[in-house]
């Protein structure tokens, strides 16, 4: 019960309740779709890159709460960040989620996305809560393809 | 909220009826006996796969003890033993599903492949370009795609027959489509999301009106139901071991003799010639015909043994076991504000597939588990069947033959839980 709780944090019901950021951007320079074929989990992710810093991020999409709530909290992370930055914070979060305990992750850095530690107890939710992250590498790289987690 | 007073009183109405002792038949499945995060484990995915009773496992476990060797051909004692414990296997077979003749039971991988095969073998041969394939809605999606690579090969096209809000088949959609371009029928007796169970007796008599002919996806319906090819009437019916307690990787196709002597072999290799020449090949008798290579020998004796197991409890028990506890269930689940079943068929069978506001079927699955409850959450490979519904994933328990009462009461319990995380 407790690696329960660890998972679903306030903060993250809370943001699958009410996401931040969930609408779309006709000004968004990049437009990109995701999705997870295992669960069924999709979203749109919309871009506005000025110069190489993120204007505007913004998501649409359904799926469940980790998912939902880590593409809010990603958005809320990376607005004004340089593409640098957020590729950065991209390999930061990966590392959290997917390393062991003990892993060499400075969770001060990654602030509020230090609540999905707890996903690294369950395994099947991994895909769940780096949907949006792989999305946005994505999209940063420039691809149009709609990108799958498998 | 207790489910104690209700159980009781259900139990001892079972207990009127019949004999049939769950306590028992837990005994015969040792995986059962495990803690799952600190929880008796509740296992309510059967309709992905069945646990396998000991009867099974010790069969498979002796086989290979006693009697491995490659069947047929083989001069050696242990072959004859292998080969004849390997045809012992489809004559059970034959029995379970009262077959005609053992050779109508060709041994495949599983359900998946015994569609393929038809679809290959029968359908290159015998489907071509504008003719018609009738499927239904709440197909599995091994019932879908061979079907349409069948469709891309020849030019065929797919009719698909709708469902009510309940998940029940529109058969006067059905009775429309049928006409001279329709070439077959493949429908499931049973779905694996909805739990809705076909009269595919009607379905099979209204498409032999037409000359049409009818593969039944018995996936589901074979652990669940008394299956009975001969009185169907089915022309093809597919099957999976897994499903009815036997080991993965052993399907069941069956086919009506006359269909299988008049359809070309599925794949080339050993065990399915009789005579090879580089000028020229002439294939084995059916059902070998369709068995190229070495089959899954300890598959094939294990689902006897699994037939065996079941039959010896009695499907009709089972099935009567099962109906009270998805009755049971279904009105445990009804009575919970939030949540909605998906899949309210008149006539169904062990499935309870549900949504609950707010939550999706996955974080369900995750706290359950937490719990030690097994469900399944997503689309149930049943894709445009989770679109029919605007859903895009569905919460789904299964019943199996060694489920409790009891269990159904941890299973509400741990959906309390859900709702107290998400508020």
């Amino acid at each position: 019960m407790s690696d329960l709780r660890e998972l679903y944090q306030e903060v993250i019901v809370d943001h699958n309740r009410h996401p931040r950021n969930f609408r779309e951007n006709a000004a968004a320079t990049r437009k990109i779709e995701g999705y997870n074929p295992l669960c069924g989990d999709k979203l749109t992710l919309f871009l506005e890159l000025d110069n190489g810093v993120i204007k505007d991020i913004s998501f649409v999409g359904t799926g469940c709460a980790i998912s939902m709530a880590s593409a809010s909290l990603m958005t809320e992370a990376l607005k004004g960040k340089t593409e640098e930055q957020a590729r950065a914070i991209f390999d930061r979060f990966h590392t959290l989620v997917t390393q062991d305990k003990g892993g060499a992750v400075d969770e001060d850095q990654l602030g509020k996305l230090a609540i999905f530690a707890g996903v690294r107890e369950f395994p099947t939710r991994v895909k769940c809560a780096t949907l949006a992250w792989h999305t946005l590498q994505a999209a940063l790289e420039g691809n149009k393809e709609a990108i799958s987690t498998e | 909220m207790s489910h104690g007073a209700d159980n009781m009183a259900l139990k001892s109405g079972t207990a009127a009826g019949a004999e049939f002792d769950v306590q028992r038949v837990r005994r015969d499945f040792p995986i059962l006996d495990q803690q799952v995060h600190g929880h008796p484990l509740v296992y309510l995915d059967n309709a992905a796969t069945t646990q396998k009773p000991a009867a099974v496992i010790d069969t498979v476990k002796a086989y290979y003890e006693h009697d491995n060797a490659n069947i047929h051909r083989g001069v050696h004692t242990l072959s004859e033993r292998a080969t004849r414990a390997h045809e012992n296997a489809r004559v059970k077979v034959q029995g379970f599903i009262n077959a005609a003749d053992p050779s109508e039971i060709v041994f495949v991988r599983g359900a998946t492949e015994a569609i393929n095969l038809v679809a290959h073998s029968y359908g290159r041969s015998r489907i071509g370009a504008g003719d018609e394939i009738i499927l239904t809605e709440m197909e599995h999606h091994s019932n879908i795609v061979p079907w349409q690579l069948l469709c891309e090969h020849t030019g065929a096209r797919l009719k698909v027959v709708p469902v009510n809000d309940a998940g029940e088949l529109l058969l006067n959609e059905l009775e429309k489509y049928l006409g001279p371009r329709t070439k077959l029928v493949a429908v499931t007796h049973m779905s694996n999301a909805l739990g809705t169970i076909n009269p595919v007796e009607r379905i099979i008599a209204m498409a032999h009106a037409c000359n049409v002919p009818v593969l039944v996806d018995g996936a589901q319906a074979v652990s669940h139901l008394n299956v009975d090819v001969r009185r169907l009437d089915c022309d093809f019916y597919a099957f999976s071991g897994h499903k009815v307690y036997a080991p993965t990787g052993i399907g069941v196709l069956y086919a009506k003799a006359a269909l299988l002597e008049a359809m070309p072999p599925y794949q080339g290799g050993g065990d399915m010639i009789s005579r090879v020449s580089f000028d020229s090949t002439v294939y084995s008798k059916i059902p070998h015909k369709f068995e190229a290579g070495t089959p899954h020998i300890a598959g094939a004796i294990g689902l006897g043994a699994a037939i065996d197991y079941v039959t010896g409890l009695g499907m009709e028990r089972i099935a009567a076991h099962e109906r009270k506890l998805l009755a049971y269930a279904t009105e445990a689940l009804s009575a919970l504000p939030g949540v909605r079943i998906i899949g309210t068929a008149a006539h169904k069978a062990s499935v309870l597939s549900f949504v609950m506001d707010g939550v999706h079927p996955h974080d369900i699955g995750t706290i359950l588990d937490s719990d030690g409850v097994a469900i399944r959450a997503g689309h149930h490979c049943a894709m445009p069947l989770m679109d029919r519904y605007g859903v895009p994933a569905t919460a789904r328990v299964s019943l199996g033959v060694y489920n409790t009462f009891e269990e159904v009461d941890v299973l509400v319990s741990a959906i309390d839980k859900v709702k107290d995380i998400f508020g």
